[in-house]
Order: structure tokens, then sequence, then C-alpha cells
């Protein structure tokens, strides 16, 4: 049996500097993974190798059974991987429910005479994009703010609005970089539960960055931990927390 | 589409009708600044699309222009074998003229895409310089083409085919033809703007990594601009060879790309609305300001009036007139109290 997302021996290197050595990892349809580690560990780095920001110095990345290493994004994209960012970047200008229809462009199927004539198809199109964005924009409690500019969204709902226009690509594989950073307790643990009805009620595939270790350990299957852009262990989150090495990379030294 | 059909028919009566009124009621001179705005806000709608929607800065929009207009005046002079004065509506002077100013916009089209392609990587400043360079070219590669009268250009361009009825208007159709392809202009321009297409543009202008994650192919979609903008500057081209009836590749000057994009930086770029006042006040102005010129005896003063206008535009209101609204009926309510129940938030 092959993973949905396998990554094998993925190395990057920026001029001198290895930020990823030798990365892989493999991740099951219907899992929740989580990724790791220190500040500077290269986590960003492998989201953008397995998205297609990047291109890898070396290694390969096998997605659904086929081949997608050095692929441009919206190739990977339209095979069913879908990504949020660290640094939020929503389209400001766009209203929070655009910002999602334009997520849903990717499925769409007129040209572009269609549009210009404002075809029977452009509408059923338009109908067909304004209704699965709703549904996700209420999925993620945001359908009040459909209206709003992403721009004069509060920061919270900034998150969210990206994973729900990542979602609008109906992706098999999300990948949410840092979805929690900057929330409040609380939100987090809204957060945390939206995370998970994304895997159980979407049946979507999450892989998920996160420092908020509470969050991670309480809401992922499967951890991996990078510190210097090596990984220093994978496995259950019982087994992460008693690992030796993580605690001193990670954590600093138990104890001191 | 049945509806943008009928639309669009009740547009061209509107525009006969326009045509008419201004034929009989209102002196050549202000039908010529009529038409001539007509002209500019073909320019500058198409090209907010690649300015304004797709983000991309284009100074290149007089050479997209001059490439229609001279593909399209050549083609109408070989096509009528020098006749100018049209007869009355026929066929083979409808169909030529048609022909022409298919011919125009799509052979701008092709050269969009030609610099759209090789120029995706460029950004902001670099893209500016590219297109203007691009312009330059085509204007001197023109200069040099004796076939189409090398600097002198293409004279005895036939007149626009005359419709039923304007046999004894002075000016002919001229604002029928114009106005009709303003009307055809705004109106795709405006499908494009609220459909998957325009947001997918508007996306790569936002931010263009997010775009690209997200499944929007941001080279396809930016030379999708380039050919649309262009198509319609080849068809202002063609329209402005036939009106004029003459045209030198010294019309195309750099100049007036820098005028069209002024236009759109006026009326507020990313807004059709915008694009539409700006082309109007940017026609209109220098005309208005001639006669006061005259007045007070100090040539120049339109430049100095012009670049005043600009500066203070920069300084109180960098985002344009209309910022990126456009017309439309919640704006008017907003900006006329008690009109509607409606307030912004």
């Amino acid at each position: 049996m092959s993973a949905l997302l396998q990554a094998e021996q993925l190395t990057m290197r920026f001029g001198g500097l290895t930020a990823v050595k030798e990365f892989s990892c493999a991740i099951e349809s219907g899992e929740l993974f989580g990724l790791i580690g220190p500040n500077g560990a290269g986590k960003t780095t492998v989201f953008n190798l397995l998205t297609g920001v990047y291109r890898p110095s070396s290694g390969t990345v096998t997605f659904a059974q086929s081949d997608i290493t050095g692929q441009p994004p919206p190739v990977i994209a339209a095979r069913g991987m879908s990504r949020t960012f660290q640094n939020i970047r929503l389209f400001d200008e766009l209203s929070a429910l655009e910002n999602v229809m334009a997520g849903a462009h990717l499925r769409g199927h007129i040209n572009l005479f269609d549009a210009l004539l404002r075809t029977g198809r452009n509408a059923r199109e338009e109908k067909r994009q304004r209704d699965w964005a709703y549904k996700l924009l209420a999925f993620m409690g945001l359908e009040e703010r459909a209206g709003l500019a992403a721009k004069h969204l509060p920061y919270g709902d900034r998150r969210k609005l990206e994973i729900a226009r990542a979602l609008a690509t109906e992706p098999k594989l999300i990948c949410l970089d840092e979805p929690a950073a900057g929330m409040n307790p609380s939100e987090k643990q809204g957060l945390a539960q939206l995370i998970r009805r994304i895997r159980d009620q979407l049946h979507v595939t999450v892989l998920l960055i996160e420092h908020d270790m509470q969050l991670v350990m309480g809401l992922c299957e499967r951890i991996q931990v990078l510190d210097h852009g090596e990984t220093i262990a994978c496995g259950k989150p019982r087994e992460i927390q008693s690992d030796a090495r993580v605690i001193e990379a990670y954590l600093g030294v138990a104890d001191a | 589409m049945a509806r943008n059909f009928l639309v669009m028919l009740g547009l061209l009566a509107g525009c006969y009708g326009f045509n008419f009124v201004l034929a009989e009621f209102i002196e050549v001179v202000y039908v010529d600044y009529i038409n001539l705005c007509g002209l500019a806000i073909i320019l500058a709608v198409g090209l907010n699309v690649i300015n304004g929607l797709a983000g991309q800065f284009s100074l290149g929009h007089a050479g997209f222009m001059s490439v229609g207009a001279f593909a399209g005046a050549y083609a109408s002079i070989m096509l009528t074998y020098g006749v100018i004065e049209s007869g009355p509506l026929s066929f083979a002077s409808m169909g030529s003229f048609l022909l022409c100013l298919a011919l125009s916009g799509l052979s701008a089209a092709a050269v969009g895409a030609l610099v759209g392609a090789p120029t995706l990587r460029l950004k902001g400043d670099y893209l500016a310089i590219a297109t203007l360079g691009f312009a330059e070219i085509t204007r001197i590669v023109l200069t040099a083409q004796d076939a189409i009268g090398g600097p002198t250009g293409l004279k005895r361009i036939p007149k626009m085919p005359l419709l039923p009825g304007a046999e004894k208007w002075d000016g002919g159709t001229s604002t029928f033809w114009i106005y009709a392809f303003v009307c055809l202009v705004i109106l795709l321009s405006l499908n494009l703007q609220r459909s998957t297409f325009g947001r997918a543009l508007i996306c790569v202008r936002e931010n263009e990594l997010a775009a690209e994650t997200m499944g929007v192919r941001a080279a396809r979609m930016k030379v999708m601009a380039f050919v649309y903008g262009a198509f319609f500057a080849g068809i202002a081209g063609c329209l402005y060879a036939h009106y004029q009836h003459s045209v030198r590749p010294d019309d195309f000057t750099t100049v007036r790309s820098i005028e069209v994009v002024v236009m759109l930086v006026l009326g507020g770029l990313g807004s059709l609305t915008g694009a539409v006042v700006g082309a109007v006040i940017v026609t209109l102005m220098p005309q208005f300001l001639r006669p006061l010129e005259e007045f007070l005896n100090l040539s120049g003063l339109s430049m100095v009036v012009y670049a005043a206008l600009l500066l203070l535009m920069m300084l109180f209101r960098p985002q344009g007139i209309f910022g990126q609204r456009e017309l439309s009926l919640k704006l008017l309510r907003r900006l006329v109290p008690g009109a509607g129940r409606e307030s912004g938030p």
C-alpha cells in the first residue's frame, strides 16, 4: 500500500545553506499529520518544496501515485494539494466570498468566451462557485463575513478564510502552515475542532505545521520533528513527547 | 447571453440615436471632441484589464494601437481600391469595414501575446520599460516600411461606412461606429470583471504566489490580459485611422501610451468607471484649456495645469477618482444620503 504523499530524500540548498536535508515522510490518506520543530528548522521550506513553490535540489515527491517533483504550483494544486501560508496571503481587495470563489476557479470548466458573453455555462459556473464558497464559509464559521473585504477581517478570521480558500480547490491534502499563530487559547480550541472536522467531515488529509505544542499533541496522530533541516524523530505524540533528542533540540535541555 | 445580445442591440440603437442628435444639433468641433473621447475610452478600458485588473504595468498601449491602425487601414485601402467616399450602406462596404476591424483587432492581439509571453517574468518598472521599448520599436519599424508610406504613413483611408438615413449628416457615422465599440468593450469588460476569470486576474494582482498555489495559472492569465487589452487597442487604432483618414507612425509615440496610463491612474486603477471618466477628462481637458491659454496669451498653460492637476491628485487622492470602486446604485445611495435605506458599514 502506498501513501497519499510520499517525500523521499528531499534536500534544499540555498547557496551554501542547506535548509532541508534528506527529508522523507509518508502521509497516509485520512491522516492528521504534524510537522514541528524550533524556529528556522526548515518546516516552511518543506511546505514550499511539497507545493511546488521551490524546486528541490534533490529528492522526489510523490502524490497520489504520481511524481510531482519540480512541478509548478498550479499543477500540484490541480492534483489535489492545497495550502495556507504562515504569513497570510489573502487577496486583500476581494471580499471573503470572492477569495473562496477564487479557490474554486481551479475546478471550473468554462472558457473565456463563456465569461465574456455571459453564457448559461458561465451562470452555472458562477452559481457553483458561489454555493460552494458559501458552504465553506459556513463550515469555517465565516458566513457573516462573506461580503467584507479580506483586508478588513480580524486576524483570526483571516487565518480561517485562508483555510476556506484552500479547501475550495477541493484538495485531497491540505497543508496548514501555523494556522493557530497569533490566536488566543479559546480561538485555538475552536480551530483544533475545525481541523478535525476538515478531516472527518470533508475527508481531507491534513498536514500541519504548528508551534503550539498542546494543539499539535492533542490533534495530530503522527508527528515528525525537524531540527536544522534534519528529521530527528517521527512517531505518535506520546513517543515524541518522551523522545530525548526532541526534548533537547526543541524544548531545550530537560529540567535544567 | 440572450440578454446580453438584446442589451447590445439596444446600445447600438442608442449609438445611432446619439449620432443623429450630434449630427443634427451639435457643432462639428464638439462632435470631434466626443469622438476622440470614445476612442480614448476604448483604449483606457482595454488597458484597465492589463494594468488595473491583472496589475501588470504596461506602457506600450500605443504600440498595440499602431499595429491595429496600420493593419486595418492597409486592408481597408486594399479592399476599397482607394475609394474614400463611402456610398450608402451596402454589404460590401459594411463587410469590408468589419473585416478590417477584425483584422486589426486580431493582429494587435497576436502582437499582445508575443509581447506578453516573454515579458511575463518582468515585474513593475521592468515590465513598464520592456513594453515601452516594444512600442517604440514598433513605431520605428513602421516608419521604415515603404509599403505603408514610411514616415508619412497611410493616406486616403476610406471613411467608415454610412448607415441608412445618415447621407446628409456632416460628420458621417463615425460617432456610431466609435460608440458601438465603446459599448462593446464596456459590456465585455464588465462581464469579464464579474466572472471567474476577472477574479483570477485580480488574484494575480493581489498575490501572485497565493494565486498560483490556488491553481490560477498566473502566466496564462497575464497573457490573456495582454491579448484582451491589445485586441481593443487594435480596434481603437483601426477606428482612429478611418476617422482621421490618414495615419502616421508618429501618431503613436510614447506620449500616447503614457496618456492612456494617466487616464487610468486619474480615474482609479482597476475601476472600469474610473477608466471611462479618466479617458473623458484627459481627452477634454487640453481642448478646454486651449481657449484659456489664448485668452491669457500664455502658451503652454494647459500643460502646467495638467501637471498640477496630476500632482494634486497624487497628493490628495492617490487611488484615483474612483479608487477600485465602480459606479453602481449602491455607491450612488451612499453618496446621496437619504436616497436609499442602505448605509455603508
